[in-house]
């Protein structure tokens, strides 16, 4: 690394939480609380991960605590598709279904293969960007379906009753859900060095890499959160199809929807 | 064995969380012609439709088809012998080709056509986009796109209610032409003066039990 953020060098860059509180209060918006307490928590937050990942991924220590830690990820990211889709019946277990399978394939190729080393500094953040993107895919997707085939229930009756068995009836549906969940990703990775430089890339430079390394470390990170996003939104619908269906053909009835919090 | 034919509805009950839709409705329903299955909203009407062909399943009692409980028979199958045709017209989106293979997408342009002309319709109609055709249209389509799986028994759930008079009417011929083939037809009416034109055999239902019909004075 050429150089390193200082304490003052920290404490220095509050002054740009400063700049949006001041804004907040300039324009009344009543939001200076909230960006305080939003940058105050995150720093804290932030400083702890950072304690944390010292501690597991510093050399020796065994790969299994890094394991742990991912495992832990996967089961609080789980928890937070819960809250965020409440209308979705039972989202939890398939969502952690979900991850795992992204986890397994996409982690299986970059390790199993020797992309990257297997090593604590390399499965941490990498499980963490896998996991962090797959979590927004599957909130997506399970909302996106469940709204779908509640909105559009007569159609997808009509569809059982001419006789089709419910994955079939449900296929379009699911269509729409996928795609709702892979175009934003699909744009991301289309924009990416053009309109935005992604975060990884800007850390890494920031931190002294050589820009071309840089990139290469961003690709496979690119290219890792693709293939997570439609692993996890791909299990998360089809195995919601056999939850919103009974096993007699029958379309159960849908929550309305509750304001996600 | 006449007896026998047709659905046979013994004390059935369906519970919605606290509601009851139906509280012990028996009834039979022969397996030829029109019987309209008449009764205010909100008395069941659909409900004992949709037992038909197993979107719904009862709380308590049994629904047999040919002495058969619909319990123990592939649900599938029975769908394609026991044909619906909903309230509003529900096209797929696409063409009406693409409305009509969904029910059979293994079928040949033949058969999709003697389908829409059994609905009177015609092959002409087999390209069009089905989001661009008129309410009546599309109940066609709709009742096409049943007829193409084969049913022996048609359920129609008010299917003209949100039709204009002349295309209700075609509707009502259309019906009428299908049983004279065999078809038999379970059609949801509130409508006492719709009842009188069209039905062989009447049902009354209210508050989710059988009563005697009270189709009123003849106008």
């Amino acid at each position: 690394m050429t150089f390193q953020v200082s304490l003052a060098g920290l404490l220095t860059s509050l002054a740009l939480v400063g700049v949006a509180a001041a804004i907040s209060l300039w324009q009344r918006l009543g939001l200076e609380r909230q960006v305080l307490w939003a940058a105050a928590r995150a720093l804290v937050q932030l400083l702890l991960v950072g304690a944390a990942l010292t501690l597991i991924i510093e050399p020796g220590r065994s790969l299994l605590w890094s394991w742990l830690w991912v495992l832990a990820m996967i089961a609080y990211a789980g928890d937070v598709a819960r809250r965020r889709a409440p209308e979705v019946p039972r989202v939890m277990p398939l969502a952690i279904a979900a991850f795992a399978a992204a986890g397994a394939i996409t982690l299986g190729v970059l390790f199993g293969l020797h992309v990257l080393p297997l090593q604590g500094r390399t499965l941490v953040p990498v499980a963490g960007m896998l996991v962090g993107n797959a979590m927004t895919a599957t909130v997506l997707a399970a909302r996106r379906l469940v709204e779908e085939l509640r909105d559009k229930r007569d159609e997808v009756e009509a569809r059982l009753a001419l006789g089709q068995p419910a994955r079939r009836a449900a296929t379009p549906y699911v269509r729409a859900a996928l795609r709702s969940a892979l175009s934003p990703q699909i744009e991301t990775t289309k924009a990416t060095g053009l309109v935005f430089l992604p975060g990884a890339m800007t850390g890494l430079i920031l931190a002294g890499a050589s820009p071309m390394q840089a990139v290469l470390v961003q690709a496979v990170v690119m290219f890792l959160v693709l293939a997570s996003v439609a692993t996890t939104s791909v299990v998360i619908t089809l195995g919601l199809v056999r939850r919103v269906f009974t096993p007699d053909h029958r379309l159960r009835p849908l929550p309305q929807p509750a304001r996600a919090r | 064995m006449v007896d026998q034919d047709g659905f046979t509805f013994e004390e059935v009950v369906v519970e919605r969380g606290s509601v009851r839709a139906l509280d012990g409705f028996s009834a039979h329903i022969p397996a030829t012609g029109i019987t309209v299955l008449f009764g205010p909203s909100g008395s069941g009407k659909t409900t004992v439709l949709r037992l038909c062909n197993r979107l719904e399943v009862p709380t308590a009692g049994r629904v047999c088809l040919s002495g058969a409980d619909l319990a123990g028979l592939d649900p599938l199958r029975l769908r394609r012998r026991v044909g619906m045709v909903f309230q509003r017209p529900t096209p797929f989106p696409g063409t009406v080709r693409d409305n009509l293979t969904a029910a059979a997408p293994d079928a040949p342009a033949e058969e999709l056509e003697r389908a829409l002309r059994r609905a009177a319709l015609d092959g002409s109609w087999l390209d069009r986009d089905a989001g661009e055709l008129s309410g009546g249209e599309a109940q066609r389509v709709c009742l096409a796109r049943t007829l193409v799986t084969g049913p022996d028994t048609l359920l129609l759930d008010e299917p003209t209610s949100s039709l204009d008079a002349s295309a209700a009417r075609q509707i009502e011929d259309t019906v009428r032409e299908l049983t004279r083939d065999g078809i038999s037809a379970l059609w949801v009416s509130h409508d006492p003066r719709q009842v009188r034109r069209i039905a062989d055999a009447v049902v009354g239902i209210e508050r989710g039990r059988r009563v005697e019909p009270d189709l009123g004075e003849a106008t």
